[in-house]
């Protein structure tokens, strides 16, 4: 009975300070949050530490999105707090993000006292309840003795496996009952045993496959990034010199610059991507899930036979959508080096010369320039913002972005070539996540150039937080590409509403940059192609200030190659096609 | 449930918490997959559940139902009963007319299924029946509608036959 270790304590402390203990334990940095009547004790307790530090947002929905994008740039596990009621809804959003893109999380949110569940309660709802669907679990604390394995066991679920986000509802009188702190070293759960190895038999299987074939093609996703797998994937290609797509979630886990990567694919994705994805002969998916916006139509992509290889951590993600024939379930890290072992030991022999003949098709596809847009003397192009954002940064920055249109262009044309670096809402399509996300990696990266590229119509969904960015002084560039419409929508009404354009034109916008300016941050707006470089660079000059920019750009420009819903991958529309340099 | 597809019946275990049936019925929902039946009890280990579900589905759904369960964290273990040999059993309960001659006819009609009558009022019997859904079904169907004042079924239990055992 000599000294007390570090994970616990002799003395009865309540349940607030386990909880916070228990976040020490964890090594938490930040914690993005809000308070409120049924997390005061946490807030109290919070008040008397300062190992992590606590963000306060001015909305819940922005301490998910934030503690979302600390996370993905980088791989730790983000940590929100929230109240009850209102706090835990306005919150459902940003957990509903994090799940569709598997980002680990550990979210706290309070719960009204234990004698008051169920009877309706000020501030009461059903959190457990109305969470369920979107997390990858959550836990109702109903004991303080419970707390310390409760939260070892949320930090594990949520890194460990295929990740997510993992809520954990703790009542009022909970967090002020006593006991005493014990973190347990280690957790094992009966029903939860998530594979990392790969079958080596299946792997091999796989190798043997990708050797021989004629047209290889890799497809990486996000599970690359996720799983910190980019070092193996560039090893991989590099090794067996095979063309290599990536989803949206996936930029940045191999490098853009170099000339076996196709761009990304899918419905905005290149022609060579998608092409060369449907004429493979096997193809490698590695981290990604087929998903709708991937592969369009699944019949169309079916039409064409091909060997599919599919290694994923999630069982469940194989043979989902389209059928398998060699599932690898493992970390894909995991995996790949097996890959890389195999392949240094055994040297399969390649099908060279197929291969070559492979890659002149691959280059014939690329000749259609499908990326190339018309440059104008009179209005912003877009596109032409990206690219110049990507050289005045040198294509170092941490990119987020909200959702629609500016979020393709972002993709398409900010060339990735580190993973993490791009931060974005693929699966669910969260209007409003591009501002939190660049304040949760500029806490990250104190250090980095944050670019927030977004559209007028996102920004305005948590408009509100340019307020905490000037409260902890967060040098964001946001690169707001303003085109008076819902972009993305008024481009859909446009090819399949015959013009009709329903509601998708936003009218009355604010000064942006007197608001900007309201909360003490620099507003720039930019309005002629010829002022775009130098604009971009005397804000990202401007080191240590938040600089709101915005270019004010084509009304109607789209975004190509673009495949309609329900058409199948090699059935794009190029902006060749429809003449879009004229319009 | 209007599907022709296969039927299957689930069984699994699960820990014995909170929340967890609903996380399961909830997975069913969210994911628009067929729910004919649902049963669930505590077993011999009261940290765990036992559930038994009745779905259909084509053999990639079945598929895909399987690793979902499997993926939830409180689901222990599942196992397809139709992989394999399976008994599976239902219990009913009816309450039916049995007044005059109906009162022997019913008595009869009972004994034929193998069912007990478990409760004599005036003017009705309350029958128990077990066994599998059809023959429940048969047993409904051979009486008058008219005859039925109220049935309560629990929805089919299964196991494994011989040494089939899903045990943790």
């Amino acid at each position: 009975m000599a000294d007390t270790p570090k994970n616990s304590s002799s003395k009865q402390i309540t349940g607030a300070e386990i909880l916070i203990r228990c976040l020490h334990e964890e090594n938490v940095e930040f914690v993005f949050g809000y308070p409120g009547g049924a997390v005061l004790h946490i807030y109290d307790a919070i008040y008397h530490q300062d190992k992590f530090k606590h963000i306060l947002v001015r909305h819940e929905q922005a301490a998910l999105h934030a503690a979302d994008a600390y996370s993905r740039s980088t791989g730790k596990v983000g940590v929100a707090l929230v109240t009850s009621g209102p706090g835990a809804t306005n919150a459902v959003t940003g957990i509903a993000t994090a799940y569709m893109d598997s980002i680990p999380m550990v979210i706290i949110s309070g719960q009204v006292p234990t004698y008051a569940i169920g009877e309706d309660a000020f501030q009461e709802c059903d959190t457990v309840g109305i969470t369920r669907p979107c997390v990858k679990h959550n836990f109702l604390v109903k004991d303080v003795k419970d707390i310390a394995a409760t939260m070892k066991k949320a930090f594990y679920v949520a890194a460990s496996g295929r990740p997510g986000p993992v809520l954990v509802d703790i009542p009022k009188d909970i967090t002020a009952d006593l006991c005493k702190f014990e973190y347990p070293e280690s957790v094992s759960l009966r029903s939860y045993n998530p594979v990392t190895k790969g079958h080596l038999g299946q792997i091999k299987k796989a190798l043997k496959l990708l050797a021989e074939a004629k047209r290889p093609m890799v497809y990486s996703g996000g599970g690359v990034v996720l799983g910190d797998a980019s070092a193996h994937l560039i090893k991989l290609i590099q090794s067996m010199g095979i063309p290599i797509t990536s989803t949206l979630m996936g930029l940045g886990g191999f490098p853009a610059s170099d000339e076996k990567f196709l761009g990304m694919l899918g419905m905005h994705g290149t022609y060579e991507a998608n092409m060369a994805m449907q004429e493979c002969d096997v193809l490698l998916a590695v981290g990604a899930r087929f998903d709708d916006r991937v592969i369009g139509n699944t019949k169309h992509f079916l039409s064409t036979p091909r060997t599919i290889i599919h290694i994923d951590i999630d069982p469940s993600s194989i043979s989902k959508r389209v059928k398998i024939d060699v599932p690898i379930v493992g970390d894909v890290k995991s995996v790949l080096a097996d890959m890389n072992e195999l392949i240094a030991t055994e040297k399969p022999a390649q099908n060279t010369n197929a291969l070559a003949a492979w890659f002149k098709q691959i280059n014939a596809w690329r000749g259609k320039k499908c990326l190339d847009f018309k440059q104008s003397d009179e209005f912003i192009k877009p596109q032409y913002v990206i690219q110049k954002l990507h050289e005045v940064t040198k294509g170092e920055a941490f990119v987020t972005s909200d959702v629609g249109q500016h979020q393709m262009w972002a993709a398409q044309y900010y060339k990735f070539n580190d993973p993490r670096r791009w931060i974005n809402s693929g699966g669910l399509g969260t209007m409003g996540v591009g501002l939190p996300y660049a304040m949760g990696v500029q806490f990250a990266h104190p250090n980095a150039q944050v670019a927030c590229v977004t559209g007028e119509g996102s920004i305005q969904m948590n408009i509100q937080e340019l307020s905490t960015c000037a409260q902890y002084h967060l040098p964001i560039k946001v690169i707001m590409l303003n085109n008076r419409y819902l972009g993305m929508v008024r481009q859909w009404q446009e090819f399949f509403y015959e013009n009709r354009y329903s509601e998708s034109y936003m009218d009355s916008l604010p000064d942006f940059v007197k608001l900007a300016e309201a909360y003490g941050h620099v507003g720039m707006q930019i309005t002629k192609p010829s002022d775009v470089e130098g604009a971009l660079k005397e804000a990202f000059d401007m080191k240590s200030r938040f600089v709101f920019l915005d270019f004010i750009t084509d009304q109607k420009e789209n975004v190509f190659p673009m495949i309609q819903n329900g058409k199948g991958l090699s059935e794009m529309i190029l902006a060749s096609d429809i003449g879009a340099e004229d319009l | 449930m209007t599907t022709s597809a296969p039927r299957h019946i689930i069984s699994l275990l699960m820990e014995n918490e909170a929340g967890a049936l609903s996380r399961v019925a909830g997975l069913f929902s969210a994911r628009g997959y067929n729910i004919e039946s649902l049963t669930v009890a505590v077993t011999e280990d009261p940290t765990l559940s036992r559930m038994t579900i009745v779905t259909s589905g084509s053999e990639a759904i079945i598929e895909q139902i399987i690793k979902q369960l499997n993926k939830l964290i409180d689901v222990v273990k599942v196992l397809d009963l139709n992989d394999g040999k399976f008994i599976e059993r239902e219990l009913m309960l009816v309450k039916v007319k049995a007044t005059g001659a109906f009162r022997e006819e019913m008595k009869r009609m009972c004994d034929i299924f193998r069912g007990r009558i478990i409760d004599v009022a005036d003017g009705s019997f309350t029958i128990e029946l077990t066994g599998s859904g059809t023959k429940l079904d048969a047993f409904i169907e051979s009486l008058d509608k008219a005859a039925i004042l109220e049935t309560v079924r629990t929805g089919a239990s299964g196991i494994g036959r011989g040494d089939r055992i899903l045990k943790v």
